[in-house]
């Protein structure tokens, strides 16, 4: 039992980190329905961004992760960037699969530019340990990081839901998102709100970079790809395009990968995750909550 | 301009194949130590790289559906190939890698290799394949990785690797693996499979088979409207692509010593991974066999030069560093192509060596184009 309620602590903790990025690949999905592969890297950019500041806040004596402030607009940055430089160049000449080579491309890029810094390098580094403490509940372990993490996230899906029903910028995303030409006659500057959107989705990988080295405490340059492949698998399982789509699927891919790291093999857990995609893709090839949208002639 | 006949244009392009295999064979048997060290191997790597390329470009250039899982159908040519010779091995069938006995292992495993890929990419396909675009990348992305991964776990080709102690030292010293002589003297195999592959895809493109997946490309619903039987030509045309993977699996189980699984997976820092491949089709062409081979050629060189070649180090420090991860000048070479030649280098063009003489016209062609749309530019600002 106990084995039980840690392993899906362990699945919810890990889950809540993949929703918080499967909801950048969602939002920019359903913006511009381009599947980022570059958002698993701005996560990389956010890990290292908090490796640096968080010995600069500590030593001005603020608390260590409001580094997270920094690395949420350095990411923001980062990602609005790529979208400047790569992508609206791209996406005003080719078709969706230049656009989606072009997301593969920026990802070597980002990935392999970090490496070829120096202050930076190949190696991994190990970031400062924060939320360290651990509680017992009932013979059942569980870390500070998991609570803040798990509470985290809700909260900001929660608050990402309300403002894209609510505010003025999340309307106009959701109006883009459904007509790119009606948006732009009821006087929504298109490529405005596409911007926004990458920097909100950027700047959520940041929070998840910070949530991830609580747990792990590593950063490394590819640390983005695996992690922004899983993440992206569960915004696809939940239905790409909805974000409460995005928290159940990456609840569901965390406590996969976790059920199947403790009860089958630890190194047949990729297998599980995939074959849960490949399923869900075959049954429902919109997503759990996606909307199917037929095709016309 | 008179038209050259299609039969000589076959005669001539026939020859030169048959030129560039003798070749290959002398080259083989002359010998010489720059031979064996630097252009057997590397005549060896592309060998394996064309053939990738081509057979994505099948499903990517012509079919039109983005696969990210083609590695995965290059490692199952791998192990089987792998896993057969040492089968061979053990039953004492052949003992040295000479003779006829040998030769007759090598092409079993070549086409077994093939068979099992293929075989695999029809039960790949047959779900996958009803999805399209980002999903059946997706998917495939998914597959590619759930392959790599069984086979990590399989007790009798993982990690562990091909029966008893590691991978490598087996297949090096009983299976497949070649050293540098035995690269030498089979480089007419590498030579041969690049020719008959190449042309055997060639066919498959022209022949009424490629004039209908070029149709699906280029409207589905159009094409199912005309008769065509949409899935059963995605399906044939993924399996087909998977086989041709699959003999790349084996020549690349010929040419290295050791089999590892990361060598398959979707990135890895070296040149073969299923989206490097991908890069290789798109600045080749999408839709050109002949640009995906000029793609592989180019694409290898300049690897090869940046790894060992003099020049890097004479950089600076930094310019340096960013040439020990070549990724990043593909990747940046990659967007830059996508953004001014979104067709990639060759088009949908394929290159004949009859079209030779027809260049300089061509050329001065697209000048006089150029410089009519420059001067038409010019007069409508001189208007405004």
């Amino acid at each position: 039992m106990i084995t039980f309620i840690q392993f899906l602590i362990t699945g919810l903790r890990l889950g809540s980190v993949y929703a918080l990025i499967a909801l950048g690949y969602t939002m920019v999905y359903g913006i511009i329905k381009l599947i980022n592969f570059a958002h698993g890297d701005f996560i990389m950019v956010g890990g290292y961004a908090l490796f640096f500041t968080i010995p600069v806040m500590m030593s001005l004596g603020i608390p260590g992760w409001l580094a997270v402030v920094p690395a949420i607009i350095i990411c923001a940055c980062v990602g609005m960037l790529v979208e400047l430089l790569a992508y609206r160049p791209v996406r005003k000449t080719g078709n969706n699969l230049t656009c989606l080579i072009t997301a593969i491309a920026m990802s070597f890029v980002l990935e392999n530019l970090a490496q070829a810094i120096p202050s930076i390098g190949p190696d991994p580094k190990v970031p400062y340990t924060l939320f360290s403490k651990t509680y017992s509940i009932g013979g059942v372990a569980v870390s500070q990081a998991t609570i803040i993490t798990v509470l985290v996230s809700a909260v900001i899906m929660v608050a990402l839901y309300l403002f894209t029903q609510k505010a003025r910028i999340g309307c106009a995303m959701r109006c883009v998102s459904e007509d790119k030409e009606a948006a732009t006659l009821m006087g929504i500057n298109v490529n405005h709100t596409i911007i926004i959107t990458f920097g909100i989705g950027a700047g959520l990988a940041a929070v998840a970079a910070l949530m991830y080295i609580a747990q792990y405490p590593k950063v490394y340059t590819t640390m983005g790809a695996t992690l922004g492949i899983y993440a992206f698998v569960a915004a696809v399982l939940g239905g790409i395009g909805s974000l409460p789509g995005a928290m159940l699927g990456g609840m569901l891919i965390g406590i996969v990968q976790s059920g199947a790291n403790t009860y089958i093999s630890s190194s047949m857990s990729d297998t599980f995750v995939y074959l849960i995609l490949i399923v869900v893709l075959m049954l429902r090839p919109a997503g759990i909550l996606g909307k199917n949208v037929g095709e016309k002639v | 301009m008179k038209k050259t006949n299609i039969k000589a244009r076959y005669l001539i392009n026939f020859a030169a194949l048959v030129l560039l295999f003798s070749a290959a064979v002398v080259m083989g048997v002359m010998g010489g130590s720059t031979m064996k060290l630097k252009i057997t191997p590397s005549i060896w790597q592309c060998s394996y790289l064309i053939i990738m390329a081509a057979s994505l470009n099948l499903v990517l250039g012509f079919l039109g559906q983005l696969s990210l899982g083609h590695c995965g159908f290059m490692a199952v040519g791998a192990y089987a190939a792998a896993l057969i010779s040492l089968a061979f091995q053990r039953t004492g069938f052949y003992t040295e890698k000479a003779g006829a006995a040998f030769l007759l292992v090598l092409l079993i495993s070549i086409v077994a290799a093939g068979l099992t890929a293929a075989l695999l990419g029809l039960l790949v396909g047959i779900p996958a394949l009803r999805l399209k675009g980002d999903y059946l990348a997706i998917i495939t992305l998914g597959f590619g990785m759930i392959i790599v991964n069984v086979i990590n776990n399989l007790p009798f080709c993982g990690q562990q690797g091909l029966s008893q102690g590691s991978a490598s030292s087996a297949l090096y010293a009983t299976g497949l693996g070649f050293s540098n002589d035995e690269k030498m003297s089979y480089l007419w195999v590498a030579v041969l499979m690049i020719i008959l592959c190449m042309t055997c895809m060639f066919m498959f493109v022209r022949s009424k088979y490629g004039r209908a997946i070029r149709a699906i490309r280029d409207n589905e619903i159009a094409a199912s409207a005309s008769g065509i039987n949409v899935s059963y030509y995605k399906v044939l045309t993924f399996t087909i692509s998977a086989f041709f993977a699959g003999i790349t699996g084996a020549l690349y189980a010929c040419c290295n010593a050791a089999l590892a699984t990361s060598s398959f997976s979707f990135t890895n820092g070296s040149i073969l991974n299923s989206v490097f491949i991908v890069v290789m089709v798109v600045v080749g062409g999408m839709g050109s066999l002949t640009g995906s081979v000029i793609a592989a050629v180019v694409l290898f060189l300049l690897n090869y030069t940046i790894k060992n070649g003099a020049w890097v180090s004479a950089l600076p420090a930094f310019l340096q560093n960013v040439f020990t991860y070549p990724m990043l000048v593909y990747s940046l070479a990659l967007i830059v192509v996508i953004m001014f030649r979104p067709k990639g280098i060759m088009g949908s063009r394929e290159f004949s060596l009859c079209d030779i003489p027809r260049w300089p016209g061509r050329i001065k062609a697209f000048f006089k184009a150029r410089t009519a749309g420059k001067a038409a530019q010019k007069e409508a600002k001189s208007h405004v």
